[in-house]
């Protein structure tokens, strides 16, 4: 019995533990920081994001499997790394106004944000199911206190506790079907179990496994008709944390999700595209439906994302390599133009003006001109409108689904984000075509002017340039079988 | 005798969890999970699983049930009247036919019976469960037992932020 870590194993994990080492120290500061100082530890955060990227950037087209297979350092989960390092970059950007406008200004909130980056770091690294649920768990078990964090507001505290139960509920859900796997293949390993199904015959309990497996994820990724959590809880949530957690553990979710199914599941291909057929048109219904009769924007844009979780399922079903690339390419761009969209939010966000409700944007044009531009182009990239980065990510999405022989759900895809349209295009004519009911209060630091700049460019040179992504993603595509373990 | 016993531990386990979820006074819940607990536990020494059934009793039964048991006393809660909520008959037809399936799915052969590495031949090998378990967790699955305690941190900062006078400015903004 080998009793040693190998030193390869601490190398894969420096990105990991550069972070928890930083969300541990962002606790001990806050202690000698005075109130109203707290802004020194997003500073210091972000320095810890900043380090943590460079240690990715070392590892970044190595392939290390670590910890007797449980981790793997791979292209793949590299990029969904760098895209979590932008992610939580901006939500702390975007935080601090809003923290201190509604008095929830405290360091453990970094504390937090750091540790579901190292929760989804773990997910996207995993190649064992018990590591693909601790991730899962450390994610989850953060954002629910996150959601709850506006103590004092009773639509935040019951989004948390709604969020609590049914997330326990699903992670039990996953938990049975990784259960159940794990007794009809005797491993945990994801390519192991990947073995089995090759090379034996996969049976109904396997397949049952399979199917509470998908489940779970699909609440995680909040697919319909597991998405009933999103819009309470989205709602609920402070803003910035709305926005976080709508893009970063999204995002985890479907890299996970993907790495289990090709990985673990590419024997059994067939049965998993047809439960996740039924599950993405379904989804898309509800996204371009229900969020046409939303008054609130946090609800509709709630509902915008179970549809885009929709799109991104197409991406998976395809389970080819462009298929892969497809969702990798397209929650990247979501996650930058939801995030922008929210920060249009959050700007609104004054003493006195909540300014989530559609009407609160009325005439937004003519007090403040800049705010409804960027609005407008976040708005016609979620809608997928040519030139915008939305586009060439749906374009993708359904090029994939063409390729493997679905143009049935390309078509439904590309009718349902034609009628999703309408409700972002609505908020684009409430912006320009009437009359402000007064004058905008807005609450707009450097930071929150800094993401945004930067998400509004990166939407739209993403729309016309797209090149130097797109070989990106190309590079790190995940390959299923190359690695040797 | 082997069979009989796993019957009686899976029947008692079935209905004391049905109970658990169903009855009405609130202290009867908590002993009904009890009673669910130890056969549970009856049903690791079944399986040779000394150790997880020890465990079980320690942890479930000894800790976290007294935990549930004085916040009851704490806060000495009335039974609510409308416990069972309007839609429990359509839970019980989804999940019933879920259950159903399961079933289903397992009586026809489902299993393959025994595979994977940890037969029981192999655990007596390394000298019984509690040995086979401490070393696969401090070597195989070192990784995720890390991460475990990670979340345990979280949650305890998060019990703090959560319930911690004067840490949020609690007033009720009009």
């Amino acid at each position: 019995m080998n009793n040693t870590i190998p030193m390869s194993n601490v190398i894969a994990l420096v990105p990991e533990m550069i972070i928890a080492g930083f969300a541990c120290l962002v606790l001990m500061f806050d202690l000698v920081l005075p109130k109203g100082r707290k802004g020194f530890l997003a500073w210091f955060s972000m320095a810890g994001v900043a380090i943590a990227a460079v240690a990715t950037w070392q590892l970044m087209y190595q392939t290390i499997p670590a910890f007797a297979d449980t981790f793997v350092v791979d292209p793949y989960s590299n990029f969904f790394k760098m895209l979590f390092y932008v992610i939580v970059a901006m939500t702390l950007l975007m935080s601090r106004g809003y923290l201190t406008q509604d008095r929830i200004h405290i360091g453990e909130y970094y504390h937090f944000i750091l540790m579901v980056l190292v929760g989804m770091m773990m997910m996207v690294s995993a190649t064992d199911l018990m590591t693909v649920y601790m991730g899962l768990e450390l994610v989850s078990v953060t954002l629910y206190i996150m959601a709850a964090m506006k103590r004092y507001d009773s639509r935040s505290t019951e989004a948390g506790l709604k969020y609590f139960i049914l997330g326990s509920f699903a992670s039990a859900v996953l938990l049975y079907g990784m259960s159940i796997v794990y007794g009809s293949t005797g491993s945990t390993r994801l390519n192991e179990i990947g073995a089995f199904f090759t090379n034996g015959d996969a049976g109904v309990a396997a397949t049952s496994g399979l199917i509470l497996m998908v489940v779970g994820l699909a609440f995680k990724i909040a697919v319909a008709p597991f998405h009933m959590w999103a819009p309470d809880v989205y709602e609920g949530a402070p803003t910035p944390v709305t926005a976080f957690m709508s893009v970063g553990p999204k995002a985890a979710a479907f890299a996970v999700t993907v790495r289990i199914l090709l990985e673990a599941f590419g024997g059994m291909k067939a049965e998993w595209q047809g439960i996740l057929m039924v599950l993405a048109v379904m989804t898309m219904t509800v996204g371009a439906i229900v969020a046409l009769v939303q008054t609130s924007l946090k609800r509709m844009l709630a509902y915008s994302s179970v549809g885009h979780a929709g799109y991104a399922l197409i991406g998976v079903i395809a389970g080819t390599d462009l298929g892969t690339f497809s969702v990798m390419y397209y929650m990247a761009i979501y996650a930058v133009m939801n995030l922008g969209a929210f920060g249009v939010i959050i700007m609104l966000r004054s003493s006195g003006v909540v300014g989530e409700q559609i009407d609160d944007f009325k005439g937004l044009s003519k007090t403040h001109p800049w705010a409804a531009l960027f609005m407008l182009i976040f708005m016609f990239s979620l809608a997928g409108i040519p030139p915008t980065a939305g586009f060439m990510a749906k374009f993708y999405i359904f090029m994939a689904a063409v390729e493997a022989g679905y143009v049935w759900l390309a078509v439904v895809g590309a009718v349902l984000a034609a009628v999703s349209a309408y409700y972002y295009i609505r908020l684009v004519v409430v912006m320009y075509m009437q009359e402000p009911d007064g004058a905008h209060q807005v609450c707009l630091g450097r930071g929150l002017k800094t993401a945004l700049v930067v998400s509004m460019l990166v939407v739209m040179a993403m729309g016309v340039f797209p090149t130097p992504l797109v070989e990106y993603v190309q590079s790190a595509i995940l390959q299923v079988g190359v690695v040797s373990f | 005798m082997m069979q009989v016993l796993f019957y009686y531990m899976a029947a008692v386990t079935v209905v004391s969890s049905v109970l658990t979820v169903t009855l009405k006074q609130p202290v009867y819940n908590v002993l009904a999970l009890l009673t669910m607990f130890f056969h549970v536990a009856g049903l690791y020494v079944l399986l040779n699983a000394e150790f997880l059934a020890v465990v079980q009793i320690i942890v479930y039964a000894g800790a976290i049930l007294v935990l549930y048991l004085f916040v009851l006393m704490l806060l000495n809660l009335r039974s609510d009247a409308r416990h069972m909520h309007r839609q429990w008959p359509f839970a019980v037809l989804i999940l019933g036919s879920v259950a159903a399936m399961l079933v289903g799915a397992f009586a026809g052969g489902g299993f393959g019976g025994e595979i994977g590495q940890y037969s029981t031949a192999y655990i007596d090998s390394l000298g019984g469960d509690t040995q086979a378990i401490g070393l696969t967790l401090y070597t195989d699955y070192l990784l995720p037992f890390e991460v475990a305690s990670l979340v345990l941190l979280v949650a305890m900062v998060g019990a703090i932020v959560l319930t911690k006078k004067g840490l949020v400015d609690d007033q009720v903004e009009d």
